[in-house]
């Protein structure tokens, strides 16, 4: 794949910057500094505030909730085989459906992201030694493995785990009618992952505006760089009033207050503006990270640079705003919200989805398409989440949702979105930045049956939820009649549900290869664009001894091909040819 | 054009009326001989429907096509078994027509992309990284696709949420509105006909041929139903009237249907509210309104009153006091459920 060129002569920061540049072991005077070789062994790795070490712990954990998730969901499907109660119990049924959930969201699809590869690749994309905060950083991921322990831990109490849904809706949350221990260990994992994310978020925020390299100006920063700033000011949105809802809920609960009850003269309404006010938020939170993934990815596989950069950013920042002011649209059937309003501004979300749609295609046009494993996944992406994407405006339309609300139509929607983006996006980001973090390349044939399974089981699975919601099947149920005339779809996705687990074996079978038998990736093994190509697999400790000249947003790329670099805002102008981003380069934020 | 939608169109797609097994005759059109200032009047109804499915049409194009064949098609869902009902449906369906001709456009596009882009040779493509004027014009042109979709929504929701005066005689038949209080609790659905003195509550379960309590309304009349709950959240929901509203303890939700056909109804409650949410059924039944008179002295003479079974009273259990479906389904069946006796 790597064309063999003639490289350039390397230029080091100190060249750019001066000798008391931005060399990016500069910045840190942290007590880690110095461990070169990196942290092995289980006390390093308890110790380490390596954002590359706290990201593939991040990543491990989240991977391995996914799974747990995963095997929940079979057997909710399971369950739901023919219409009577055949496998699990009703509150086992609930239990699973409100673990499942809850896992997959605020434990694996945020994590995974911002914890896992965010923590492992911004920084080396922006060209930074390591997090702003690394004992913050390593803060984050121990209140997130406790949070994790403590929400799991759940079904060992008595009582069972918690079993009101994943968004805990009052008054079915309060003590008398959720009594269990299981609810309170509920409540407490979010509030421990909820202080993680918006630790993560900080460090996030701080590395992508303060530890940029010289050269690299805010509009050089990789999409995935981009979208994983923006994401860390929405999670900083969000999270805190997440975290305030929980600990009214617990006072509720606990301490005789009444907000959530109308016996007291509190409002249970008032959760649901609350919990959505973050709810909607964390649906971005979800998305733009993997967003980012695809716009980075896209790119590589069709070796030209990403189309409507800017376009692309602004539509991360108006996507974010506009997720602020949506909340309600998750209440449209409480009958007390303004519907008009809420309508418009979800619907206003469609515009700067669209102009992405329209950027990723615009990627690929004109290019060189192959179709390694990322870009299968990165593919599967926009087609499953475009069907998501285009049901989801007909639930921004109150009469519409009046008709589907809370029936399998929506439970088919929000998987078309959440596994188009968590798990296609998130697995193509996998499957790319993998050789990056283990220095090994995973087998392209294992990672094809893996992509065409998963892509042929989601499509069993979840098309046949949109009809069932149509017919009338509401979600959360444990059981139907048999007259209901749904069992022939359930049949079918439950069938899905299964491939679905299967194409993972070919996931878990590729890693055991890619461990037994490495195949070594060296620096830059799919010819990519950013930064983090340019040092090696896996990097050093404070990941780069020397830097190339940033003037695009596809650096690495830049070096490799000179003659054929991003040449910005000057399209028509012949002397733009010559470097014209050394003037900020040197001024350039550190 | 005139033709392609009529009033009976809509009404002849609609698949068997309902999947319960206790209405075993076939549904019938029951006669609204309404004036036509009426806004109940279907015929009324059907000309403002059609132009708003027209202008639809023309905005998005490619659905003339399958405009020649049906105006609405169905996409699995119900026409609509109420006024309300069938306004949404028109809505979901103009919708669905422009969100698989947008999203097919889109889809067509990737999926050539893919295919014409493929690697092909080692030669480095062009390097283009903007457009502006391709830019604009994809943000410009969904601001107007969603900008046509919300007018549409604007006003189904209005036709949708519109209610009458309890007091008014607004139907054909100068008959008043039928005001029926409806309590969801744990777990199941207590009807209570304010003007009529009339009480009906069950709770539910999942044998077979048992689909709960059943409210019985009178065809092409309007029901205001006013929605509570004093335990948890539960969900009104009726997959044929297209509609679905929350039954919250502290709000009380008022709203409206027109159901238009005789015909039985399956309805479930849809907000997940604990152990046994999968079993919250209930069913509507709509029966000529000289039945549902009939219908309602009998259930008077029964004793099936407003005081004979006061709402949130005895005959609603407290809530986690049942173990099984099963010992649940006995005792209920036998004391609270009245039988139904009206001839449809
Ligand atoms: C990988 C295959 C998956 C399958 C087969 C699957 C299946 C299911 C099923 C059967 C339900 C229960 C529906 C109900 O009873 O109402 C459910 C609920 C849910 N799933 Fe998944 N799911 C999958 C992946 C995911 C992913 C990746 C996410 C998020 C990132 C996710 C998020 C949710 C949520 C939020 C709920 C709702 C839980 C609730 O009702 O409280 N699922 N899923
Ligand atoms: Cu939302
Ligand atoms: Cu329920």
């Amino acid at each position: 794949m790597t064309t063999t060129i003639e490289r350039p002569e390397v230029i080091t920061p100190e060249e750019l910057g001066g000798p008391d540049g931005h060399h990016p072991d500069a910045h840190r005077g942290d007590a880690d500094h110095g461990h070169h070789e990196g942290p092995s062994g289980i006390v390093n790795w308890l110790t380490s505030t390596d954002h590359k070490v706290i990201g593939k712990s991040y990543m491990i954990t989240s991977l391995v909730t996914f799974f747990l998730a995963g095997i929940m969901a079979v057997v909710i499907r399971a369950q739901l085989l023919d219409p009577h109660t055949s496998l699990v119990s009703y509150q086992t049924y609930n239990e699973l459906f409100t673990m499942h959930g809850s896992l997959m969201l605020y434990l694996f699809a945020g994590p995974f992201a911002f914890g896992g590869l965010a923590n492992y690749i911004v920084p080396l994309q922006v060209g930074a030694p390591d997090m702003a905060f690394p004992r913050l950083n390593a803060l984050s991921y121990w209140l997130y493995l406790g949070g994790v322990i403590t929400m799991l831990s759940g079904f060992l109490v008595a009582g069972g785990a918690a079993s009101f849904g994943w968004v805990a809706y009052a008054p079915l949350s309060n003590a008398t009618n959720s009594p269990g221990a299981g609810s309170d260990l509920w409540l407490m994992a979010l509030a421990l992952t909820g202080f993680s994310a918006i630790f993560t978020g900080v460090n996030l925020v701080a590395t992508i505006l303060y530890l940029r390299a010289p050269g690299m100006t805010m509009f050089r920063v990789p999409v995935f760089s981009w979208n994983m700033l923006v994401t860390a000011i929405l999670i900083l949105i969000a999270f805190p009033v997440l975290f305030a809802a929980v600990v009214l809920l617990f006072c509720d609960r606990h301490f005789g207050t009444h907000i959530f009850s109308v016996q007291g003269g509190g409002s249970p309404i008032l959760w649901q503006h609350l919990f959505w006010f973050f709810g909607h938020p964390e649906v971005y939170i979800l998305a733009l990270p993997y967003f980012g993934m695809v716009t980075d990815i896209l790119p590589v596989f069709s070796r030209k640079p990403v189309f409507g950069y800017k376009g692309m950013v602004f539509a991360t920042m108006s996507i974010a705003a506009l997720s602020t002011g949506v909340w309600a649209h998750h209440m449209f059937t409480t009958g007390v919200v303004l519907l008009p309003f809420f309508s418009l501004l979800s619907y206003l979300i469609a515009v700067p989805t669209g102009i992405k749609f329209f950027n990723w295609i615009g990627t690929m046009w004109g290019g060189q398409l192959s179709f390694q494993t990322p870009m299968m996944f990165s593919i599967g992406f926009l087609l499953i989440f475009l069907v998501g994407g285009v049901t989801g405006v007909l639930l921004a339309s109150p009469p519409v949702d009046f008709m589907t609300h809370d029936t399998y139509f929506v439970v088919a929607h929000f998987h078309n979105v959440l596994i188009g983006t968590a798990v296609f996006a998130g697995f193509a980001g996998f499957y790319f930045w993998y050789p990056k973090m283990f220095g090994r390349m995973l087998r392209e044939g294992l990672g094809k049956l893996h992509f065409w399974f998963l892509f042929v089981g989601f499509w069993v699975a979840f098309m046949p939820q949109y009809l069932l919601g149509l017919h009338g099947m509401p979600r959360r149920v444990a059981s139907y009649a048999p007259d209901t005339g749904w069992t022939t779809l359930n049949v079918i996705s439950t069938l899905g549900s299964y491939i679905i687990a299967f194409s993972f074996l070919f996931f878990l079978v590729n890693l055991v290869v890619s461990w037994r038998k490495p195949v070594p990736a060296g620096p830059n093994p799919w010819d990519g664009h950013g930064l983090e190509w340019f040092t090696s697999s896996p990097p050093p400790h404070h990941n780069y001894t020397h830097l190339p000249p940033i003037r695009s947003e596809r650096p690495t790329w830049d070096y490799n091909h000179p003659e054929h670099r991003t040449v910005v805002h000057k399209p028509k102008d012949k002397k733009s040819t010559s470097p014209q981003g050394d003037k900020q380069a040197v001024g350039a934020p550190s | 054009m005139a033709t392609a939608l009529t009033w009976v169109d809509v009404t002849a797609h609609r698949p068997l009326l309902s999947t319960s097994n206790y209405m075993p005759s076939p549904a019938s059109v029951i006669a609204v001989n309404a004036p036509s200032t009426d806004s109940t009047d279907p015929s009324q109804h059907r000309v403002s429907g059609m132009r708003r499915g027209w202008i639809t049409a023309l905005i998005v194009g490619a659905p003339l096509v399958l405009a020649g064949c049906n105006a609405y098609p169905s996409y699995g869902a119900d026409p609509g078994a109420t006024k309300q009902g069938n306004d949404t449906f028109k809505l979901y369906s103009g919708m669905m027509t422009t969100g698989i001709v947008i999203g097919g456009l889109v889809a067509v596009l990737i999926l050539w992309t893919v295919v014409r882009y493929r690697r092909r040779s080692d030669e480095m493509p062009k390097q283009f990284h903007e457009n502006l004027p391709i830019e604009i014009l994809y943000t410009a042109v969904p601001v107007i696709i969603v900008g046509v979709l919300f007018f549409f929504t604007v006003l189904t929701e209005n036709n949708v949420d519109a209610t009458q005066p309890v007091n008014a005689s607004v139907t054909s038949t100068g008959r008043p509105v039928v005001d029926i209080t409806v309590t969801a609790f744990q777990w199941g659905w207590r009807f209570d006909y304010t003007g009529l003195n009339v009480g009906v509550v069950g709770e539910t379960t999942n044998g077979p041929n048992n689909h709960g309590p059943q409210m019985v309304v009178p065809a092409g009349e309007t029901i205001q139903i006013t929605l509570v709950s004093n335990d948890t959240i539960h969900g009104f929901y009726l997959r044929d009237f297209n509609f679905s509203r929350y039954a919250q303890p502290g709000v009380t939700n008022i709203f409206d249907l027109n159901v238009l056909h005789t015909g039985t109804y399956d309805g479930q409650c849809t907000q997940f509210c604990g152990l046994y949410h999968s079993e919250m059924l209930f069913s509507i039944r709509s029966v000529t309104p000289s039945a549902f008179d009939t219908w309602a002295s009998a259930e008077v003479t029964a004793g099936h009153t407003l005081q004979g079974s006061p709402s949130g009273v005895s005959n609603i259990p407290a809530p986690n006091t049942r173990t099984t479906p099963a010992d649940a389904g006995s005792s209920v069946a036998s004391s609270a459920t009245p039988k139904q006796k009206a001839s449809a």
